[in-house]
C-alpha cells in the first residue's frame, strides 16, 4: 500500500483569490494600491500609504536579487520530506516588494541576481522557484 | 515616568519541565500559578488580574472557576508569542499603577509533546503566522528554525558572524543549565559540539535551537505599596517596553529583514528605569535560537549592530563574564516555556536566590521577550 504525502495547500481568501489564478495562469503578481500605485506583497485590504482599499493587480517581472536564503535540512512537514535538502530564498523583486520561493541552482548568495520560475507542483498547484539569473 | 517602580514582581512558581509530561497544559498551568501565588504569600482568590499567556491553556474565567476569584478587575490576551510574557509585565505595571489591580497573575502551560502539536504544525493555527501558513508553509518553510534562519544568515554574511559566535550562546546556556536543578538539558557541550551538531535550517545546527518541552510558569506582580506586605523582599519593575518591527507578520515585507521590535523597546526602557546597559548585572535574554540573543544584544546598545557575535565570543554570556546571560539554562538548555521561565530567573537572582547559579551581588538585571516574527519586550529589574 502506498502512502499518499501531500503538502499543505494555501488557504485562498478572497483576498488573496487573484495572485493564487496568477500563478496557475503563469503570472507572478503583485498587488497595487487602485488609488496611489503603491505596490504591496502579500496581499492585504489596505495601502499602508494611503489607506485606500482600491486594488488593482500587476504582474511583476519576476527579476530581482537574492536577499537572503536557508537551506531545509530537516522536513517540519512529512509533505517535504522526500525533497531534503532543499533551498528557500527570499529575493527582493525589481519592482520593490520582496518574495519567498523556492530555488534552483547552486548555493545562493546575497545579492545574486535571479529571475523567478512558475513551477507546475501537481494538477492544482504552481510554486514560486526562482534560480540565477543569466551567469550565477 | 509613570510606570517606573510602580509595580514589582512578588511570587514566582515554576513545574518541573521535562517531554512527555502526563499532564495537561492546563493542569501545569494551575501546578505553577499556585507556586507563585503561595511563593507570595496570597490567596488565590486575592488575584485580581490574570493574564494568560497565550490561548494555549486556561483562560481569565478558569481562573475565576478554580481560585474563587470574587471581583476580577483585569484580563488580557497579549499574542505575541514569546514576548508575550514581558509584554505582561507592561500591562500588569500598568493596571497596577493606576489603582485597577492589587495582584495580576501572569501565567503559562504546554504540553507539546502530542503529535499534533509539534512545531511544524501548531503555529499555523495561529493568526499572528497567517501570511506563513498562506505564502510560505506551501513551500516547505514551515517552522521557526526554518523562517527566522534568512535572518540570521544575512546577519552573519553582512557582519561576518560566525558559527562559533553562535556557538558561544548555546555553551554559556548550557554550562548555566548544568547548575540548575530544574533543566531539561543536564549534559555539558562544547563549541566543537555545537559546531558538529545536526544542520536544521542553514545556519541553524540542532545546538541553536531551543527545546519542545512541557511545563509551566506563573508569576504575581503587585502593586508595590501592596507587595511591602508579601512574602519576599520587592522586585522592582523600573523600566519596561514593548516594540514591534515593520512590518511584523510578515519577515518577507521587512525593509531590514534584520530589525527587531526591541530596537524600539529598548531606548523606552532604558529611559523609563534611567539606567543604561553599562549598568546591568544579569540579563534573561530570550534565546528560541542562538542568533535572537546576539541580534537582541545589539539591539539593546550592548554594542553595535554587527558586532553581537564578537560580544559574546570571549566568554561574556557565562557566569563571572560582564554580562551573565540565561542563569537557568534559558530556553536552550532549561525548557521553552515562552520566556516566561526568564522573567522567573531574573526575580530569582534579584532576590539573591540564584543558587549556585547566583550573580554576585545582582541588583539590576533585564529580562528580555521575543515573539512571532520579531516582536519584542524587554523588563529593567532591580532589588528593593
Ligand atoms: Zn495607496
Amino acid at each position: 500500500m502506498t502512502e499518499t504525502v501531500t503538502k499543505p495547500e494555501p488557504p485562498e481568501s478572497a483576498l488573496s483569490a487573484p495572485y493564487w489564478q496568477g500563478l496557475r495562469d503563469g503570472r507572478l503578481l503583485l498587488q497595487a494600491c487602485g488609488a496611489c500605485g503603491t505596490l504591496r506583497h502579500y496581499p492585504r485590504l489596505l495601502c499602508s500609504a494611503c489607506f485606500s482599499d482600491a486594488v488593482s493587480w500587476r504582474q511583476a517581472s519576476g527579476h530581482g536579487h537574492v536577499h537572503s536564503w536557508t537551506v531545509a535540512h530537516h522536513a517540519f512537514h512529512v509533505g517535504f520530506r522526500d525533497e531534503l535538502p532543499y533551498t528557500l530564498v527570499t529575493v527582493d523583486l525589481a519592482e520593490g516588494p520582496r518574495a519567498l520561493g523556492r530555488w534552483r541552482g547552486a548555493t545562493p548568495r546575497i545579492g545574486l541576481a535571479v529571475k523567478a520560475i512558475l513551477r507546475q507542483a501537481d494538477a492544482a498547484a504552481v510554486e514560486l522557484w526562482f534560480e540565477p539569473d543569466g551567469e550565477a | 515616568m509613570a510606570l517606573r517602580d510602580q509595580a514589582c514582581v512578588s511570587g514566582i512558581g515554576e513545574t518541573a519541565y521535562m517531554r512527555g509530561s502526563s499532564k495537561t497544559a492546563f493542569e501545569l498551568q494551575i501546578e505553577a500559578s499556585l507556586a507563585a501565588i503561595n511563593d507570595a504569600g496570597i490567596h488565590p482568590s486575592d488575584i485580581d488580574g490574570v493574564i494568560p499567556i497565550g490561548i494555549v491553556s486556561g483562560i481569565a474565567e478558569d481562573f475565576v472557576d478554580n481560585f474563587g476569584i470574587r471581583d476580577l478587575r483585569y484580563s488580557a490576551l497579549i499574542p505575541h508569542g514569546g514576548a508575550s510574557p514581558v509584554m505582561a509585565l507592561q500591562a500588569a505595571a500598568t493596571v497596577l499603577a493606576t489603582g485597577v489591580c492589587r495582584h495580576v497573575l501572569i501565567t503559562f502551560g504546554r504540553n507539546v509533546s502530542a503529535g499534533s502539536n509539534k512545531a511544524g504544525a501548531r503555529i499555523h493555527n495561529m493568526p499572528q503566522f497567517h501570511y506563513v501558513t498562506e505564502f510560505e508553509h506551501p513551500l516547505g518553510n514551515s517552522a521557526p528554525a526554518q523562517i527566522y534562519a534568512p535572518m540570521a544568515r544575512r546577519h552573519m554574511e553582512l557582519y561576518g558572524t560566525t558559527v562559533e559566535h553562535f556557538g558561544a550562546v548555546a555553551v554559556a546556556c548550557r554550562e548555566h543549565a548544568l547548575l540548575n536543578g530544574n533543566a531539561i538539558m543536564s549534559k555539558p557541550i562544547t563549541l566543537e559540539d555545537h559546531r558538529n551538531s545536526r544542520m536544521i535550517a542553514d545556519p541553524f545546527r540542532l545546538l541553536d535551537c531551543s527545546l519542545e518541552s512541557d511545563g509551566g510558569a506563573a508569576v504575581v506582580v503587585s502593586a508595590a505599596d501592596v507587595a511591602a506586605d508579601c512574602r519576599h523582599r520587592r522586585v522592582f519593575i523600573s523600566g519596561v517596553a514593548v516594540g514591534h518591527p515593520d512590518s511584523p507578520a510578515s519577515i518577507t515585507q521587512r525593509p531590514d529583514m534584520t530589525s527587531l521590535g526591541i530596537g524600539k523597546a529598548a531606548p523606552r526602557a532604558f529611559t523609563m528605569a534611567g539606567v543604561t546597559p553599562a549598568d546591568i548585572q544579569v540579563a534573561e535574554i530570550y534565546d528560541c535560537f542562538t542568533y535572537a540573543v546576539i541580534r537582541q544584544i545589539e539591539d539593546m546598545g550592548f554594542c553595535e549592530k554587527g558586532e553581537g557575535g564578537p560580544f559574546v565570543a570571549d566568554g561574556r554570556l557565562r557566569l563571572g563574564g560582564a554580562l551573565p546571560t540565561n542563569t537557568h539554562g534559558g530556553l536552550l538548555s532549561q525548557a521553552h516555556v515562552w520566556g516566561l521561565n526568564h522573567i522567573v530567573e531574573l526575580v530569582r537572582q534579584l532576590r539573591g536566590d540564584g543558587g549556585r547559579a547566583q550573580v554576585a551581588g545582582a541588583e539590576l538585571g533585564l529580562v528580555t521577550g521575543y515573539g512571532d516574527l520579531g516582536d519584542g519586550a524587554l523588563a529593567i529589574m532591580r532589588r528593593g
